[in-house]
């Protein structure tokens, strides 16, 4: 550096600059980050907004169509939606871009294995991510065509939010691919959370602390919440 | 060769000149710079220097040439140039800074070096040292050291042994890792720049000598074994001391005479080689199967009491009543205490293991104990100065030395003798320039705490930059090249020595020679020696080396990675090294700091010197494997009159 | 002590390599691991045997030299400690003791347990420094810094370039040692001006270097023998992202 460094004003080449983007680990861990807090964000509302339920059918099919007249009239009938949906695909692309990129140079990394390897202080939600985040994009699509447009589900109505769950979660099998998803989620979210902090570089001592305890609560919320709903469908509690 | 006293045959005895400026002692420095020659910035990449060893002294010459526009090759054997062994010196560097406001100052800087070396070192050199001193820490701080600090942001200091002001900047137990660290970033930074080559995994064999003068080096690369040569307008050597001489120190396991001596064999002087200092506080020996001994900071002797008990009923340490125990330094030396220099600790230690008043399992140790600074200061007060080394020992010994008191005992630890130098640090061998641990120049005979780190900086930052530029000045038009058929020759004598060991086919590892040769030197040149020992312990040394000859075992080959290989060269030079060392305690009829002669003590038992006939420097000249050819230096004291050291 | 050792040899970074077991008795529960490894050396070398190639020099976990991935676990299992100082003690008679080298993409294996670390000194090359010549540098106490700051510096600066980081890290990924040097640099008043520039041109390097990327298991932190914390990740993403945002390129 020395005398060689000139002043950061550049008359570089924006190519090579985004060129060492693309390489850089840190720049996906990045998007990785904040692509995943568009995607926390979202967990955290649709769980809030699913809750409704237990207040009965008349709310929450209200709460769905108060979503898809959202924005009118200055965005037309589902536009809201449809922006809100657009970017939760990019985000989640992004998402898996950067995953799967990261790992392929990860792998790169390290042609030869140890034969014998003991991970010290590694969690089983850091050792799983790579699983859980394959397993919740699998059921993300079976979810979609299940309790979003219908294909997946025996008795769809348009609209009826109330009894389409109610007549999903009626089929124990269905109720428990939701728990136990949920539950894989909820690992994701809890090394993510945490892990979107360390990436970001958001580490002041202020928050520093808290990083953990957050990650753990919401990860715990989330999960709750959102397993609440088949374990109340298929006891019975909801009717 | 051209110079007469360069040539073997023809040796008599001289009296060497160390071209020290005249004038009075604080304007020699500057009075000297004001004269020496230089070279014109544009000039400055017409020279080719070679630098050998990236510790202190090699990282820093390296780094400041390079900046100054040369074209450096610096050698290293480790994998990194900063692995180099100044990386595990653990108590810190003295510099006059006077920021205590404790009356230090250059003068005492001075005088407290001279003094610690039982007025055995070169004055102008000394004085030159303390001045440098202040620029380190400002270059250090500079580098982003981490010196330890005071709440306020400024700069902490702490006392050591042998003075009486707090002068010692330190970066907790690792102050030699950081200022290594800031010279490898330095010479990093240099090679980024291109204008410092970098070979690393490469270890030097030879100097090339052309017509008088060091021309370049014979290197052998340990990763493919090729042997191949490097010109330059001048070498620098820089490669550390030769304390595994004794096998067991406190040295790095790679840490070789190789470089200097192979300087010597091709006519430079080495001066005081029986100058060796054997450092207090290591732990103490555990068994056989040992490879080194760890050194634990002499710092810890600012909190720490020595003590044995005054029997030998071998009670553990917290059982013996405070009226049992014999805190033997405390008792000699009230004025400094535990903190008297490194030569007298290590001295006073023997003296009671001797008694049979040692402790331990081997009864090879002295106590020393935190007890009464634990219940003054506080566990975590100890632990904030001192953790580091506290877990270290715990480490080593398996035992936790907050509880019990640590053992410690005397180990070689540096050595204060190396190539004669002028006060240009040039050895007789034109070209040839020498610096830090390698060189003999600073510490006389015995050297203080915290002041091998000021000296390697000293050198490499502050003088050799200036120095070397002047020779090179002398120099231009010239070029360096490998064309010389002395760099033949001088490669086939290297892969010859290598083929030598691998068809040696005989029975013994080079380890168990060296084991052997260690227990020699330290058992006869070591803590103290005698005339009779000394006598003995050469023609054990010739016989050994005879051995070695016909009977070591190396496996592989050399043209490939050979750790063994690169052990029996190495070995080898110690055997001819340990024999000088030997012939030159046999010399010295006296006995001072480090070079203790049973025969010259004082009726209390402390060293006694003999300036009388012994005021000079030992500069010794090979002579083909005859006995070598004494060469003295006078040693002139115009500022301090020496005295018997005291430390009562 | 009675140990079966199981030991990576590897003849050069062509060979595909393979492990080899040996017998190792009377060996002292006070010798350290490396001082083991001496004595089934010296005597394959008795037997005429090439002894194994293992890098290794002060001996006392400071010169960052040794590193041995030891029963799966760079340095041996014990925390905050280099293969130098693990001492025999540690593990049990009869125990079988598995050696590996590092294992990196990064780090070829040279010969047995030998690495190539060079790529670490490449990074600190490409600005782990600080800009100073020589007797270019104002007394020392002009810019006083805070004790907190300084001594935050040294717990990065402590770092020994073993490389146990990258070998512990189940993606071979760098950054604890080139966060570990950011963040000393960007510690200290003095390595401000040049930190955007450090962190690209580091961070860079790593890269092409082709380490992997963290993912948070905090493996490194937990087999660096100095301790160093994965916090100074998280400085240097901030501090890579925040330079990226202001612009920075890369410079050599």
């Amino acid at each position: 550096m020395g005398a060689r460094i000139t002043s950061p004003s550049m008359e570089s080449a924006p190519m090579n600059r985004a060129a060492a983007l693309y390489r850089s680990a840190i720049f996906k861990k990045a998007i990785m980050a904040i692509t995943g807090m568009v995607l926390f964000g979202f967990v955290l509302s649709h769980m809030t907004g699913n809750l409704k339920i237990f207040q009965g059918a008349e709310k929450i099919n209200h709460y769905s169509e108060f979503l898809r007249e959202f924005g009118q009239p200055v965005l037309p009938y589902k536009g809201f939606l449809w922006i809100m949906r657009l970017g939760l695909i990019g985000a989640a692309v992004l998402h898996i871009w950067s995953a799967i990129a990261l790992t392929l140079d990860n792998r790169r990394a390290r042609p030869k294995n140890y034969e014998l390897r003991r991970p010290v202080q590694m969690d089983y939600a850091s050792r799983t991510m790579r699983y859980s985040g394959f397993i919740v994009a699998g059921y993300i699509v079976y979810h979609l065509l299940h309790l979003t447009s219908g294909q997946a589900h025996p008795d769809f109505v348009h609209g009826d939010v109330y009894s389409n769950l109610i007549i999903a979660f009626q089929n124990p099998l269905v109720a428990a691919i939701y728990v136990v998803v949920n539950i894989l989620l909820s690992f994701h979210l809890y090394h993510g959370l945490w892990s979107m902090f360390q990436s970001l570089g958001i580490d002041h001592p202020a928050v520093k602390g808290l990083r953990r305890p957050f990650a753990a609560t919401f990860a715990v919320v989330i999960c709750l919440g959102f397993i609440a709903i088949p374990i109340s469908i298929v006891t019975g509690l909801i009717q | 060769m051209m110079s007469s006293s360069l040539d073997p045959s023809s040796q008599t005895s001289v009296v060497l000149d160390p071209a020290v400026p005249t004038g009075p002692i604080e304007k020699q420095w500057d009075e000297h710079r004001r004269q020496l020659r230089m070279v014109a910035p544009n000039n400055r990449r017409k020279f080719d220097v070679i630098v050998v060893g990236s510790g202190l002294a090699g990282a820093s010459c390296a780094a400041t040439l390079g900046e100054q526009g040369y074209n450096v090759k610096c050698f290293c054997f480790q994998d990194s140039p900063r692995r180099a062994h100044s990386i595990a010196a653990q108590g810190g560097i003295n510099a006059a800074k006077n920021y205590q406001n404790d009356g230090d100052s250059a003068y005492r800087l001075f005088y407290d070096t001279i003094k610690g070396g039982d007025f055995r070192s070169r004055e102008s050199n000394v004085w030159r040292l303390a001045e440098a001193s202040v620029n380190i820490i400002d270059q250090a701080v500079a580098q982003g050291v981490p010196f330890a600090r005071e709440y306020g942001g400024m700069l902490e200091n702490r006392s050591f042994g042998g003075v009486q002001v707090s002068r010692t900047f330190y970066a907790r137990g690792q102050t030699g890792q950081q200022l290594l660290l800031g010279a490898y970033q330095a010479l990093a930074r240099q090679i980024a720049a291109g204008t410092v080559e970098m070979f690393t995994r490469t270890e030097m064999l030879d100097v090339v000598v052309v017509n008088g003068r060091a021309s370049g080096i014979v290197v052998r690369d340990l990763r493919t074994g090729v042997v191949s040569s490097h010109a330059g307008h001048a070498v620098v050597l820089a490669t550390g001391g030769y304390s595994n001489v004794y096998y067991l120190s406190t040295n790095a396991m790679g840490c070789n005479v190789t470089a200097a001596w192979r300087a010597h064999r091709k006519g430079a002087y080495f001066a005081n080689p029986c100058y060796t200092q054997i450092h207090p506080t290591c732990i103490p020996q555990s068994a056989e199967h040992q490879s080194k001994l760890t050194l634990m900071s002499e710092s810890l002797r600012n909190d720490g009491r020595i003590w044995v008990p005054k029997d030998s009923r071998g009670r553990h340490p917290v059982d013996v009543p405070e009226a049992e125990r014999d805190y033997y330094l405390e008792r000699k030396y009230p004025s400094f205490g535990n903190l008297v220099p490194r030569d007298v600790a290590s001295r006073n230690a023997k003296t009671v293991v001797d008694r049979e008043q040692g402790v331990g399992p081997l009864k090879n140790g002295v106590y020393l104990d935190f007890a009464d600074a634990i219940g003054r200061l506080g566990q975590d007060a100890i632990e904030a100065r001192y953790g580091n080394l506290f877990e270290m020992y715990e480490r080593i010994t398996g035992e936790n030395p907050y509880q019990s008191p640590m053992r410690i005992y005397p180990a070689p630890h540096y050595t204060m003798g190396g190539l004669w130098v002028d006060y240009n640090l040039m050895s007789n061998l034109e070209g040839l320039f020498v610096l830090g641990e390698a060189n003999f120049s600073d510490h006389g005979a015995n050297r203080l705490g915290a002041s091998a780190l000021m000296q390697g900086l000293a050198d490499g930052y502050f003088i050799a930059p200036y120095t070397v530029a002047n020779y090179l000045a002398g120099r231009l038009g010239e070029t360096a090249s490998t064309s010389d058929q002395a760099f033949v020759e001088t490669e086939r004598a290297v892969s010859d020595r290598s083929e030598r060991y691998l068809s040696c086919s005989g029975s013994r590892t080079v380890d168990s020679f060296h084991r052997e040769l260690g227990r020699i030197v330290w058992d006869e040149c070591g803590m103290s020696r005698t005339a009779a020992g000394l006598e003995q312990a050469i023609g054990r040394i010739r016989s050994l080396h005879q051995e070695y000859h016909s009977d070591v075992k190396v496996v592989g080959s050399a043209d490939a990675i050979n750790q063994s290989l690169e052990r029996a060269g190495r070995v080898e030079d110690f055997f001819e090294l340990a024999e000088l060392m030997c012939r030159d305690a046999l010399d010295r009829n006296e006995s001072a700091g480090g070079h203790f002669r049973e025969e010259h003590q004082t009726e209390e038992g402390e060293a006694q010197r003999d300036d009388e006939n012994y005021s000079y420097v030992s500069a010794w000249a090979w002579n083909n494997g005859e006995p070598a050819t004494l060469h003295k230096e006078p040693l002139e004291f115009d500022v301090v009159r020496p005295s018997q050291r005291s430390y009562k | 002590m009675n140990l079966t050792l199981k030991v990576w040899r590897q003849e050069n970074a062509q060979d595909a390599g393979r492990f080899e077991e040996h017998q190792l008795s009377d060996v002292s529960a006070d010798s350290s691991f490396l001082e083991m490894l001496d004595q089934l050396n010296e005597r394959l070398e008795s037997a005429g045997e090439s002894p194994v190639v293992f890098d290794h020099d002060c001996r006392e976990g400071i010169c960052g030299a040794c590193g041995l991935m030891i029963n799966g676990q760079a340095h041996g299992h014990r925390a905050r400690t280099t293969a130098c100082q693990l001492h025999m003690r540690e593990f049990s008679d009869g125990e079988t003791i598995t050696i590996e080298p590092w294992r990196s993409g990064s780090f070829p294996v040279m010969r047995d347990l030998m690495v190539d670390r060079s790529a670490f000194d490449r990074i600190i090359q490409s600005g782990g420094f600080i800009s100073v010549n020589t007797g270019s540098a104002p007394e020392a106490n002009l810019i006083p810094v805070p004790k907190e700051k300084s001594d935050a510096a040294f717990d990065a600066a402590t770092c020994i370039g073993c490389g146990a980081c990258v070998a512990q890290c189940p993606n071979g990924a760098a950054q604890l040692f080139t966060a570990a040097k950011v963040g000393h640099l960007g510690a200290v008043p003095q390595g401000d001006p040049e930190a955007d520039q450090r962190v690209v041109n580091m961070v860079e390097q790593m890269q092409e270097e082709g380490f992997g990327s963290c993912t948070n298991h905090r493996e490194c932190e937990a087999a660096c023998p100095k301790g160093i914390s994965i916090s100074w990740i998280a400085g240097l993403n901030r501090g890579y992202l925040k330079a990226k945002l202001r612009g920075v390129d890369r410079r050599s």
